[in-house]
């Protein structure tokens, strides 16, 4: 009798099934699955640990060079465990058909998108926020600057946003953990020069002349790609 | 309730359904039966609207595939042989998420039901990666039915099941069947589909074969017949 009532119950639709509803939901999942497993934060966090180490050791550094190379030391150890989480976070959905789960959903596919790629970046806020204390007593900079942080907020976005949806073509691939750089790091090419430029500006305290350029071409990237994104995700998807 | 005329779908130059018609009236229980590569997870795939046919008219209640998917959806359940749940999530945790994806009311209420439903209601707090396989698809069941679909789909749900769990998902099966609403499942268990379908479908070499109603067939006689749907399965063209 229980098992008919369940049937019966007959549940409609709030029209609240809405894009930001389910984009929550998605972020929800994800945040909740890697508290328990920790498997994709701690992956990309002993890699980014490990880079910076090794950057610390191999260059010996007077107080003017650090502030010239770690622009680019902070943006290979972000991209490096980016992509790495990238990967975890999209063959999770894939292992156990979960994809297929969140496809057969009644709504926009792009929210699939949205509530992935929100999820990523947080993850990648998250590496961010432990990797760059370490850093800073590593390697004795200060790298606690507004500046500095909006550049590394408008890098990670780009970064996730172009990922995200390689990331989703990728996991459809047998050789997913090896096709994910090779398409990825072509594409962030933009994005990664910029960051690293507008990064490195804002620690030698160029003029703020120099160092504009380099974030609006960081916004006009994060607005183009995730507008592209937002396009495509649907027929990357489809068989 | 399900109607489709002509449809192609070819990976590559690979055809793997070849002018395939099929119809299905609303409360239809149809098992479809064939080989192994003979297009029925292919043709279960595109009725989910998971994958796009080649050529083709495909309808489900109305609405016409691929254009009206996202509404086609919402009147939908599917299972396949992969549960589509996530291990590290709990089976209530699970069923509150699909539950947001489908944009219901009294989430609470309704994942209660459909866990008592399932037989894990005192299993709701568990990691599903701690479930055994029959139990993955139990609740995988509960997924499929959280929204109330009138269409549901079952691509092969009895693989890896043990008798126990097999026995379960027949009882749900048959509860699904009963409320009226319209069932393609595939298998390739003959035992199971005469159990519990009301008509017999061959799927061979990319088209319906043959096609005959519970009614009229006896169970003895539906090996020979399947056997004999696959020997004449014709390639049309």
């Amino acid at each position: 009798m229980k098992a008919e009532r369940a049937l019966q119950a007959s549940p409609k639709a709030s029209p609240v099934g809405s894009f930001l509803g389910a984009v929550r939901a998605i972020v929800w999942k994800d945040l909740a699955a890697e508290l328990r497993s920790r498997e994709l934060l701690s992956s990309m966090l002993v890699f980014a640990l490990l880079v910076i180490l090794i950057f610390n050791f191999a260059l010996e550094l007077d107080v003017k060079a650090r502030a010239t190379v770690t622009g680019g030391v902070l943006w290979v150890t972000f991209a490096f465990a980016g992509t790495l989480g990238l990967n975890r976070s999209m063959a999770t959905e894939k292992d156990r058909g979960c994809l297929d789960g969140l496809l057969l959903a009644p709504v926009d596919r792009s929210v699939i998108y949205f509530g992935k790629a929100i999820g990523n970046l947080v993850f990648m806020f998250v590496v961010e926020a432990i990797v760059l204390p370490i850093y800073s007593i590593l390697y004795n900079v200060n790298l606690f600057q507004p500046g500095l942080l909006l550049v590394i907020l408008l890098g990670s976005v780009g970064y996730v946003a172009v990922g995200t949806l390689l990331a989703s073509m990728a996991v459809q691939t047998r050789t997913r953990d090896v096709l994910l750089p090779i398409l990825l790091f072509p594409l962030v090419i933009p994005v990664l020069i910029a960051a690293v430029k507008a990064s490195t500006g804002i620690l030698e305290i160029l003029p703020m002349d120099q160092i504009r350029p380099w974030i609006n071409l960081l916004v006009v990237y994060d607005i183009i790609f995730t507008a592209v994104a937002f396009m495509l995700f649907d027929y990357i998807v489809e068989e | 309730m399900i109607t489709v005329k002509k449809l192609v779908k070819r990976f590559g130059l690979k055809p793997v359904l070849r002018g395939l018609d099929f119809h299905v009236e609303a409360g239809e229980f149809v098992a479809l039966l064939g080989p192994n590569g003979a297009g029925k997870t292919t043709f279960l795939r595109i009725l989910a609207s998971l994958s796009r046919p080649s050529m083709g008219d495909v309808r489900i209640a109305g609405y016409h595939l691929p254009a009206q998917a996202a509404a086609l959806r919402r009147r939908l359940g599917v299972v396949s042989h992969l549960p589509l749940l996530y291990g590290d999530l709990t089976a209530e945790e699970n069923l509150v998420f699909y539950a947001r994806m489908y944009g219901l009311p009294d989430i609470n209420h309704r994942v209660a039901e459909v866990l008592e439903l399932v037989g894990l209601a005192a299993r709701r707090r568990d990691l599903v990666r701690t479930f055994s396989r029959g139990m993955q698809q139990r609740l995988a069941i509960g997924r499929a039915v959280l929204h109330d679909p009138e269409v549901m789909l079952f691509d092969e749900p009895h693989t890896g099941l043990d008798q126990d769990a097999c026995q379960m998902l027949d009882t749900v099966l048959r509860e699904v069947a009963a409320r009226g609403r319209t069932v393609v499942m595939t298998s390739h268990d003959l035992a199971r589909a005469a159990d519990l379908a009301s008509r017999f479908d061959v799927l061979s070499r990319g088209v319906i074969a043959a096609s005959v109603k519970a009614a009229d067939i006896q169970t003895n006689d539906l090996l020979a017949f399947y056997r004999e749907s696959i020997g004449t399965g014709s390639v049309p063209g």
